[in-house]
């Protein structure tokens, strides 16, 4: 039906030739444009409803009974459902490990929270399929167990600063939320992120139609290809300026994927983009010494290169 | 009666000024004697048991959390608080 309806428009609204590079790429434009928008809204709507019942207060609550290994599993699961905004990464910190959760579990939550979010979800099923983004979920965990598992592992405590220590958090008793409520947030929150990141879908939505409707088949094999050494590097340096945003990216990767870019270089390129952040790097300096900041990109940094290396060589 | 403080817990993000604003806003349609503050203080913010930046506390009591800025809440919060002076 949507499919129709932007032949419609590209065809006849718009008078467009079906059979012209043009016309073809308007309406894969409009057809992708329609179906991300929509599954954004539903998406967005059922996690943020979901979510309302995630608060991290209760994550950190589970987490604080938790020790290594097993904590590092769940909090990376949870870091699925708990909602995180890197302008919340200093009282999450804090309240984790004043409460008591093990510096690597907190870490694997800090990682698994940004990086698996509910836009680059929906966007990567909309546009790649169920199976890669389901992929993308199980390697996102799966870095964000290791790295913090690492990190608990160096025993960096002293690298927190000693403020965070003495620090007596208040006992926040959550209001508690009635479904009114509960839908009114997840409303609010699908209206948010709609407003933020719309510029960004559309105008990357048309560079991929573009990149689809002209770039030469096949003309990034040679340096975006399985094969091609500093791919992966190379797309974990550029992703780290393009922080959080998900949303103006996976377009532009799946129209690169069509023209040759493995799969491998294309996962460390998204999770770049997702975990691997300046402005909460800037944020966690307010608790973190510069040491720890700096072990911390490495780690991660370090799995996304074994992610994109490993798919690489596997498919 | 006396001044309802309302403070606004956020690490300076957009989302917290926003709310900033929107509690403003509320304060003003109110028609009611409120003093609305930013809090940017780590410490302060911890102190109130926040993990979810922005927050919304009116006279010393956590109403949202985490939330984005939607006025029927602020309303609901600040009007919920008055009942009680």
């Amino acid at each position: 039906m949507l499919n129709r309806f932007a032949d419609f428009v590209a065809y006849h609204v718009l008078s467009l030739n079906p059979s012209t590079r043009l016309g073809g790429a308007v309406q894969f434009f409009i057809y992708d444009s329609i179906k991300i928008f929509l599954m954004l809204a539903v998406i967005i709507y059922g996690v943020s409803l979901l979510r309302s019942f995630f608060p991290p207060e209760r994550t950190k609550a589970i987490l604080s009974r938790q020790r290594q290994y097993v904590g590092n599993v769940l909090a990376a699961l949870l870091g699925i459902v708990t909602p995180f905004c890197s302008c919340s990464a200093v009282p999450v910190f804090i309240g984790f490990v004043e409460s008591g959760v093990p510096l690597g579990v907190t870490f694997s939550f800090l990682i698994s929270s940004p990086m698996v979010n509910e836009v680059a979800l929906v966007m990567l099923w909309g546009l790649f399929g169920w199976e890669i983004a389901g992929l993308y979920i199980a390697t996102g965990v799966s870095v964000a167990i290791v790295a913090g598992m690492i990190i608990g592992r160096l025993h960096l405590e002293s690298q927190v600063e000693e403020y965070v220590y003495q620090l007596q958090a208040g006992q926040g008793d959550l209001p508690s939320l009635h479904w009114r409520e509960r839908h009114e947030y997840a409303l609010a929150y699908v209206k948010d992120i709609l407003r933020r990141i719309w510029p960004y879908v559309v105008v990357a939505i048309a560079i991929g139609g573009f990149i689809h409707g002209y770039a030469p088949q096949d003309f990034l094999v040679r340096y975006a290809g399985r094969n091609s050494w500093y791919a992966v590097p190379l797309a974990v340096l550029v992703g780290v300026p393009l922080y959080s945003n998900a949303a103006g990216i996976i377009p532009i990767v799946q129209a690169l994927m069509e023209k040759g870019m493995s799969l491998g270089t294309a996962l460390a390129f998204m999770m770049s983009v997702t975990a691997l952040s300046l402005p909460e790097m800037i944020i966690l300096r307010r608790v973190l010494k510069p040491r720890l900041i700096g072990l911390f990109v490495g780690i991660l940094s370090v799995s996304i290169l074994v992610v994109g290396y490993l798919f690489n060589a596997v498919l | 009666m006396s001044k309802i403080q309302i403070e606004v817990l956020g690490s300076g993000c957009a989302r917290c000024h926003k709310l900033e604003e929107v509690a403003q806003q509320v304060v003003r349609e109110l028609q009611i004697d409120a003093d609305v503050q930013l809090v940017n203080d780590v410490r302060r913010i911890v102190g109130y048991g926040v993990m979810q930046t922005p927050a919304l506390v009116v006279n010393g009591s956590v109403k949202l959390s985490g939330v984005v800025s939607d006025k029927a809440a602020v309303t609901r919060a600040i009007m919920d608080e008055l009942a009680k002076v």
